[in-house]
C-alpha cells in the first residue's frame, strides 16, 4: 500500500486504502443480526407449505401451542382486515393481482410459502413446535415450467386470467424494416438456470415495538432500509416516522438481501401482538425456499445482419420464470434483458418483448447484474452463432458492432410500460479500447493457436466477450456531515453496506472533499435514523450517487466553514483562505476545521442518468471429453470504470463477481421435480465455488473514460464482474469443441450435462 | 436448523455403551466424530432420543501395522491415517483414498467406524473396505464377531447392524510387494462425495500376467461393488492398452446406477469405464 | 430428552463451565451461552467452515460438534487469536490483500489457516487451495485469501524448520 499523504486533494481516492471495516471483522468483532439480544427477546420459526400448489383446509396449532416454551402461533385468521402484500419496488400496470400476501390464507403457491409463525421463547423451541403445526393442504395441480405456465394450464391466480403477470416491450429504430433488408437472419434460442445469490449470512430481523411510543424498530436492514421503512409503515399502519431500519453488519447481498420479504412483516406484526422483541435467524435450509430466486430465463431471439458481419437488428421474446409471485424486483430481470441485452454493441433497431411469468416456485428477485447476465449470454451466443453462418472471426464481428466514442451518449431500448428509466443512454467510452486491450492482456495472439487443439486429452478454447454494466440508479442519495466535539468528522450516508467497504470508499471522498485525514473520518449508514430520506446500495449505486451525495455535503459543509471562520477570525469571508481543513486569513490567524464542533450540513445528488462501466473478458478453457469437466484455465477481465475510488475494493468485486459467475456457469442449480418440489436444500447439494475450483482470475481496472454524470466520474462496478461470465465461458467451450460439434444453448454446463452433449454430437 | 432435543451419554466402556445402545433398542445411536450424523440431525432426518458419545470407551483407537496388514481402530480420524507416514509404504491404497474425503475440518473429525456405520454409497472408505476384503470387526449384545467389508452394506445408508452392534475396528489384509494400485474419483468439487470412485490393485506374476485383481466402485449403487467382471477381464492377462480397454468395458457393462440430481445413470457409467481405465493406466504406469 | 449439562472446558486460555442443553452445539454455545459471536455459522451443516473453531489444536466445524463434546478440550475462538488493539500477521495479511468483504466467511478462515500454519508453516498454495475448500466465501474469489495466506507463513515459519507437523 502507497502511503498516502494527507496534504493535498486527491489524496485518497485513487489509493489502495485498507478497509477500515477490517479491523473489526478480522477479530470477531463484526455485529451482525444474530450477534445481538434483548433480554426479553423470543424466537420465531415459521410453518411453510410443503406442497407447490394447493389449497388451505386447516390448520392445527393445538399440540404446538402446549409445547413447552411457545408463546403463540400466527396465521392468516389472525388479520383482521385484508392479509397485506409484499410491496413492488417499481410501478407496474399488470402486476397488482400477483402480489404476495404476507402469510397465505386460502392457497399456497409454492414450496416455502409461510403459513404460521411459531412464537417461542428459544430459537429451538419455536423449531421444536413449528413440526408440530398440522397443515391440511389440498393438493393442485402444480406447473413448473415457463411454457405450461404460459399455456395457462394451471391458473395460480384464477381472478388474474394467466400466468404472464407482466409484458415489457424495448423498442428502438424500426426492427422490421432492418429484418426486410438483412442479408442474413440468424435465430437462436438458449436457456439460463435458476439460481440464487447465497450470501453466506443468511438472512435475520429483529422486531422491537415500544408500545408506549408506538415505535417499531426493525434490526437488520440492508440495501434498502428507507423504502422498506416506508413500506412497514404503510403496511403497520403507522406514520413513517414511527418505524425504523438499523442496519447492522451484513453477511453479503449481491441483490437478493434486503429486498422486503413476508417474514419481515410477519416478525413486525409478531412483535407488537406480543409485546416484545421478536428475533429471527432464517437458517440455510429455509434460505433455500425463502430467499428470493433468480436468473431462470430463456430466449428465443434473431439477429439481422449485413453479410459483412454489422448488426442491423435484433428482435424476438425474452422470458423469466419469476416464481409464484411477483416480489418486489420480481419483473426487473424481464424489463433488463429487454432494455440491456445489445449491451455495448451498436443495434440500432430492436424490437424485444420479455414476460414475467409466474409458476409454482419461490417467487425470484434480483441477483448481481439481474437481466444484465441473462441479456449479455444471449448477445454473445448470438454473436458466435452469427460470425459462424457469416464465416466470420468470432472476435471481428465483435470489433465492427462494438460502440466507440462518436456513438456516445447512445440510446438504449426504450421500455414500455415506463417504470421511471424507460429511456437510458450510454453515457461515455470507446468500448472498443476494452476490447482491444483485453486482446492485449490475454496475450491473445499466442493462445490462439490453442483453439481447438486437443492436447493432452482436453480440447482448448477461447473466447472474448464485451458488456456493459448499468450503474448509479435514480433518483438521488442523501448525505450529512457533522463535525463532534472532539474534532472528528462524521459522514452520514443514505448508502448501505452488504460488504462493499462503504464506511472506506465514502471515508476516503469524504477526506477528499474535507482535504481532512481519513482517520478522522467516521462512516455512519444504512439505518434511517441518520437522515430524515435515503436510499441504498443496489444497481451499483452505493458508491456513485452515496459519494456524490457526500461531496455536497462536504462542499457545503466548506461553506458553512467559511462562514463561521469568518465570524470567528473576524474577516470577510472571501479573505479566508481554505486548505486542508484550516480557515486561513490574511494576518495570519487561522481556525480549524475540527474546531467547529456542530457544524453541520446535509448534501444530496439528484440524477437519474446511469453510469455504464464498459469492459471485456478472455477465458481460455480445457475440456475433458470424458468426463465433461471444464478447467478454466485463465479468465481475464478487462474494465474501465471511470474513475477508481479504491483498487483494492475494485479488484474484490470484479474477481469475487467473476468467480460468482463461473459457479453459474458451471454448477449453481435450483433444481424442481414436476410437482414443484425443490431438491435442493443444502450447501452440499447447492455447488458454489470453492477455493479449489477458480484459481487464475486476472482483472485490470481503467478509468479512461469518466462518466459526465455525477461529480466523481465514477461508474457503477459491483456487477460488472459477473456480467459477461456466462457469454464468454459458453464461447470458450463451444470453440473448443467445435470440432466436435457441440454448442451448448443452456446453462449450467456441468460435467454431466456437457458429457451428455459430447455423446449427442458423437451419435448424430 | 437446531437439533431436536436428545439426551447424552459418555460410557467409559465399550460394555457400558452396548449397554446403553442395547437398552434404547435402536433410538439410542452412536456418535463417534459426528460428522455425518449431526447433519443428520441438524435436518431433523433422524430423531434419537440418546446419543452414546464413543469418546471415552478405551480401546478403540489407533492404527497397528503388521504382517498381518492393517488394522484400523474405529475411532481413529483420517487425520490420523494421514499422520501415520508408515502407510504410504505399508498399505499405500489407504491414504491415497482417504485424501478425497470431506475437508480438512472434517478430517479431524471424522472416523473410520463412523464411515462404515453411516454406509453413504459415495463415501471412500466403504468403497475401500469392500473392494480390499477388509474385515469388520464388532462388538454387539453376543459379544465380538466378525465379518466381511461386502456383508456389511446392505443399502444406502444401511448396514446389517443391530441395535446395540458397535463397530470396533476394521482389518485389511497384508499388503503385497510389488503391488500395483490407484484410486481414481471423480466428484463436482474438492471434497463433494464422489460422482463416482473407482480403487484397483493387482499383482504380477513372474510371466507379467495380473493375479489378484480387484477393482471397486462407490457411487454407482446403493453400496460398494466390486467390479468382478472388470476384474475377470485382467486376471491372467498382461496388462496392456487392450486388456485395461477390456476391463473398462466390463466395469462399465456390470454397473446400474441411477439418476439423481447431479448426474445421470449413463453418466455415472461411462464414468466407471473412463475412472476404471485411469486408474489401471496410473496403476500400470 | 432435555437434559441440561454441566460442562467444563478450556476457551481461549480461560476455563469456563456453563451449562448446555444435550442438543446444544458448541457453535451455538460459544456463541450465545458465552457470548463468543465471532464464530459465524453459515450453514449448521457441516458445509460452510464459517464456524471453524480450533479445538486441541486441529481445526473443527463447531456446527458439528456439540457442546458437550468440547467436554476437557481446549478450544480457541477467532477472538482467542489476537490482541485488544492489534491484527496478528495472518489477519494484517488478510486486511492488506483485501481477502475479505462482507467478513461473514472470515472468522472460519482465520481460524482454519491459523490452525494450518501453525502446523504446516511451509504449505504451499495448492495445499492451501486444498484446506480452504472447506471454506466457502461467497465475496472474495479466494484469490486473495491464497495470497494473504502465503505471505502470512513466514510469520509461523520460525518455530518449525521442517514444515511438517
Amino acid at each position: 500500500m502507497k502511503a498516502p499523504s494527507p496534504m493535498s486533494p486527491n489524496t485518497y481516492v485513487g489509493q489502495p486504502i485498507e478497509r477500515v471495516e477490517d479491523l473489526r471483522f478480522l477479530r470477531g468483532r463484526g455485529q451482525y443480526i444474530d450477534d445481538i439480544k434483548r433480554d426479553d427477546q423470543v424466537c420465531a420459526a415459521f410453518v411453510r407449505s410443503a406442497v407447490a400448489h394447493g389449497r388451505v383446509r386447516s390448520i392445527d396449532a393445538t399440540a404446538a401451542l402446549a409445547m413447552p416454551g411457545v408463546r403463540a402461533v400466527i396465521t392468516a385468521a389472525d388479520f383482521d382486515g385484508p392479509i397485506p402484500t409484499i410491496p413492488f419496488r417499481r410501478p407496474n400496470p399488470s402486476i397488482g393481482p400477483y402480489a404476495q400476501p404476507v402469510i397465505a390464507s386460502d392457497k399456497v403457491r409454492y414450496v416455502g410459502e409461510p403459513v404460521a409463525v411459531v412464537i417461542a421463547d428459544t430459537a429451538e423451541r419455536a423449531e421444536d413446535a413449528a413440526q408440530e403445526v398440522v397443515l391440511d393442504i389440498e393438493e393442485l395441480p402444480a406447473i413448473v415450467g415457463m411454457a405450461p405456465a404460459e399455456a395457462n394450464e394451471v391458473l395460480l391466480f384464477e381472478a388474474a386470467g394467466g400466468n404472464v403477470a407482466s409484458v415489457f416491450v424495448g423498442t428502438l429504430g424500426d426492427a422490421a424494416a432492418a429484418f426486410a433488408a438483412a442479408d442474413r437472419v440468424v435465430r437462436g434460442a438458449f436457456r439460463t438456470q435458476r439460481q440464487t445469490a447465497m450470501p453466506m449470512e443468511t438472512r435475520g430481523l429483529l422486531a422491537e415495538w415500544n408500545a408506549t411510543t408506538s415505535h417499531l424498530t426493525m434490526f437488520g436492514a440492508a440495501k434498502l432500509p428507507f423504502f422498506n421503512r416506508r413500506a412497514m409503515a404503510a403496511m403497520m399502519n403507522l406514520p413513517e416516522a414511527q418505524v425504523d431500519y438499523i442496519e447492522l453488519d451484513v453477511g453479503g447481498g449481491f441483490g437478493a438481501r434486503g429486498e422486503f420479504y413476508p417474514e419481515d412483516f410477519l416478525l413486525a406484526f409478531a412483535a407488537r401482538r406480543l409485546g416484545c422483541p421478536v428475533k429471527w435467524i432464517e437458517d440455510r435450509r429455509e434460505h433455500f425456499l425463502a430467499t428470493g430466486h433468480a436468473r431462470e430465463s430463456a430466449c428465443d431471439i434473431e439477429f439481422a445482419l449485413r453479410s459483412d458481419g454489422i448488426i442491423l437488428g435484433a428482435r424476438g421474446t425474452l422470458f423469466s420464470n419469476i416464481g409464484a409471485y411477483v416480489r418486489p424486483n420480481g419483473i426487473t430481470p424481464a424489463r433488463n434483458m429487454v432494455q440491456f441485452l445489445s449491451g455495448p454493441y451498436r443495434i440500432p433497431n430492436i424490437h424485444f418483448e420479455g414476460r414475467g411469468i409466474v409458476t409454482n416456485k419461490t417467487p425470484a428477485g434480483t441477483y448481481r447484474g439481474p437481466g444484465r447476465y441473462e441479456g449479455c449470454f444471449y448477445c454473445e451466443q448470438m454473436l458466435d452463432l452469427s460470425a459462424d453462418k457469416l464465416g466470420l472471426d468470432r472476435l471481428e464481428i465483435r470489433r465492427r458492432n462494438l460502440l466507440t466514442d462518436a456513438d456516445m451518449p447512445y440510446r438504449l431500448a426504450t421500455i414500455s410500460p415506463s417504470d421511471g428509466a424507460a429511456e437510458t443512454f450510454c453515457d461515455s467510452g470507446d468500448y472498443r479500447s476494452t476490447f482491444e486491450r483485453c486482446i492485449i492482456e490475454s496475450g491473445w495472439a499466442e493462445k490462439a493457436q490453442l483453439q481447438g487443439r486437443l492436447i493432452d486429452g482436453r480440447y482448448h478454447g477461447l473466447a472474448i466477450g464485451n458488456f456493459i454494466e448499468g450503474g448509479a440508479s435514480g433518483p438521488q442519495e442523501n448525505a450529512r456531515i457533522d463535525v463532534e466535539a472532539d474534532g472528528m468528522v462524521s459522514v452520514y450516508a443514505g448508502s448501505s453496506a452488504i460488504g462493499q467497504g462503504t464506511e472506506t470508499v465514502l471515508g476516503q471522498i469524504a477526506a477528499d472533499a474535507l482535504e481532512i485525514p481519513f482517520e478522522r473520518i467516521t462512516v455512519l449508514h444504512g439505518s434511517t435514523t441518520y437522515l430524515s430520506e435515503g436510499w441504498g446500495s443496489y444497481g451499483s449505486r452505493g458508491t456513485v450517487m452515496g459519494g456524490s451525495a457526500v461531496i455536497d455535503a462536504a462542499q457545503g459543509l466548506i461553506a458553512k466553514f467559511r462562514g463561521a471562520a469568518a465570524i470567528a477570525l473576524d474577516v470577510a469571508e472571501k479573505e479566508l483562505h481554505i486548505a486542508n481543513g484550516v480557515a486561513s486569513a490574511p494576518n495570519g490567524r487561522s481556525v480549524k476545521l475540527a474546531q467547529m464542533a456542530g457544524l453541520s450540513c446535509d448534501g444530496s445528488f439528484k440524477n437519474s442518468k446511469a453510469t455504464y462501466t464498459f469492459g471485456a473478458a478472455m477465458a481460455h478453457v480445457a475440456v475433458d471429453p470424458k468426463t465433461g469437466h471444464v478447467a478454466v484455465i485463465d479468465y481475464l477481465a478487462v474494465d474501465d470504470v471511470g474513475r477508481i475510488i479504491n483498487p483494492l475494493t475494485l479488484h474484490g468485486q470484479v474477481t469475487g463477481a467473476a468467480v460468482q459467475g463461473l459457479g453459474s456457469v458451471f454448477s449453481e442449480e435450483l433444481v424442481y421435480d414436476e410437482s414443484g418440489q425443490i431438491l435442493v436444500g443444502s450447501l452440499a447439494d447447492y455447488l458454489v465455488p470453492l477455493a479449489t475450483d477458480y484459481p487464475t482470475i486476472r482483472c485490470v481496472s481503467l478509468e479512461n473514460y469518466p462518466s459526465p454524470n455525477n461529480p466523481l466520474g465514477a461508474k457503477g462496478a459491483g456487477e460488472g464482474g459477473i456480467i459477461p461470465v456466462g457469454g464468454v465461458v459458453l464461447s470458450a467451450v463451444t470453440a473448443a469443441l467445435q470440432s466436435l460439434g457441440v454448442r451448448p444453448r443452456e446453462l449450467p454446463i456441468s460435467p454431466p450435462k456437457l458429457w451428455a452433449l459430447i455423446q449427442q454430437a458423437a451419435q448424430a | 436448523m437446531k437439533l431436536a432435543p436428545l439426551d447424552y451419554k459418555r460410557p467409559a466402556s465399550l460394555q457400558e455403551a452396548i449397554a446403553i445402545l442395547a437398552a434404547h433398542d435402536g433410538a439410542a445411536l452412536p456418535l463417534a466424530g459426528g460428522q455425518s450424523l449431526i447433519p443428520i440431525l441438524a435436518f431433523r432426518l433422524a430423531a434419537p432420543t440418546m446419543l452414546v458419545d464413543l469418546r471415552g470407551v478405551p480401546g478403540l483407537d489407533g492404527i497397528a501395522i503388521g504382517p498381518g496388514g492393517v488394522r484400523l481402530g474405529a475411532m481413529v480420524r483420517w487425520r490420523d491415517i494421514e499422520d501415520e507416514k508408515r502407510l504410504a509404504a505399508a498399505w499405500p491404497l489407504l491414504p491415497a483414498v482417504i485424501s478425497h474425503i470431506a475437508h480438512y475440518q472434517i478430517r479431524n473429525r471424522g472416523t473410520v467406524g463412523g464411515s462404515l456405520a453411516h454406509a453413504d454409497p459415495a463415501a471412500e472408505l466403504p468403497g475401500l473396505a469392500v473392494t480390499c476384503d477388509a474385515t469388520i470387526e464388532i462388538v454387539g449384545r453376543d459379544g465380538p464377531r466378525e465379518i466381511p467389508a461386502s456383508a456389511l452394506f446392505v443399502g444406502a445408508l444401511s448396514t446389517s447392524l443391530a441395535a446395540g452392534d458397535l463397530i470396533v475396528g476394521m482389518r485389511l489384509p497384508p499388503w503385497r510387494d510389488g503391488r500395483r494400485w490407484a484410486f481414481e474419483e471423480f466428484a463436482l468439487r474438492r471434497g463433494d462425495f464422489a460422482i463416482v470412485g473407482v480403487a484397483a490393485y493387482y499383482d504380477l506374476d513372474d510371466a507379467g500376467r495380473v493375479v489378484d485383481a480387484h477393482i471397486g466402485a462407490i457411487g454407482v449403487s446403493e453400496y460398494p461393488i466390486r467390479l468382478t467382471a472388470a476384474e475377470q477381464a485382467l486376471n491372467g492377462s498382461p496388462i496392456d492398452d487392450a486388456t485395461i480397454a477390456a476391463a473398462a468395458r466390463a466395469a462399465c457393462a456390470m454397473v446400474e446406477p441411477q439418476d439423481d440430481i447431479h448426474a445421470s445413470a449413463a453418466y455415472r457409467r461411462a464414468l466407471v469405464g473412463t475412472l476404471t481405465e485411469r486408474a489401471l493406466a496410473r496403476a500400470s504406469a | 430428552m432435555t437434559a441440561i449439562m454441566q460442562l467444563s472446558f478450556d476457551v481461549n486460555g480461560a476455563p469456563v463451565v456453563v451449562e448446555v442443553q444435550a442438543r446444544t452445539t458448541l457453535a451455538d454455545c460459544l456463541r450465545h451461552t458465552l457470548g463468543l459471536t465471532g464464530t459465524h455459522l453459515g450453514c449448521e451443516h457441516g458445509i460452510c467452515g464459517a464456524c471453524t473453531v480450533i479445538v486441541d489444536d486441529a481445526a473443527v466445524r463447531s456446527c458439528l460438534m456439540l457442546a458437550v463434546q468440547a467436554e476437557g478440550t481446549r478450544v480457541v475462538t477467532v477472538e482467542g487469536l489476537s490482541g485488544d488493539d492489534s491484527l496478528t500477521p495472518l489477519q494484517a495479511a488478510f486486511r492488506k490483500h483485501h481477502a475479505l468483504q462482507c467478513g461473514f466467511c472470515t472468522p472460519g478462515m482465520i481460524t482454519t489457516l491459523h490452525a494450518l500454519l501453525t502446523d504446516e508453516p511451509f504449505a504451499d498454495a495448492d495445499r492451501i487451495r486444498d484446506v480452504l475448500s472447506g471454506n466457502i466465501c461467497r465475496c472474495t474469489g479466494y484469490i486473495p485469501i491464497i495470497e494473504a495466506a502465503l505471505e502470512a507463513r513466514i510469520a509461523y515459519q520460525g518455530k518449525r524448520e521442517d514444515g511438517r507437523r
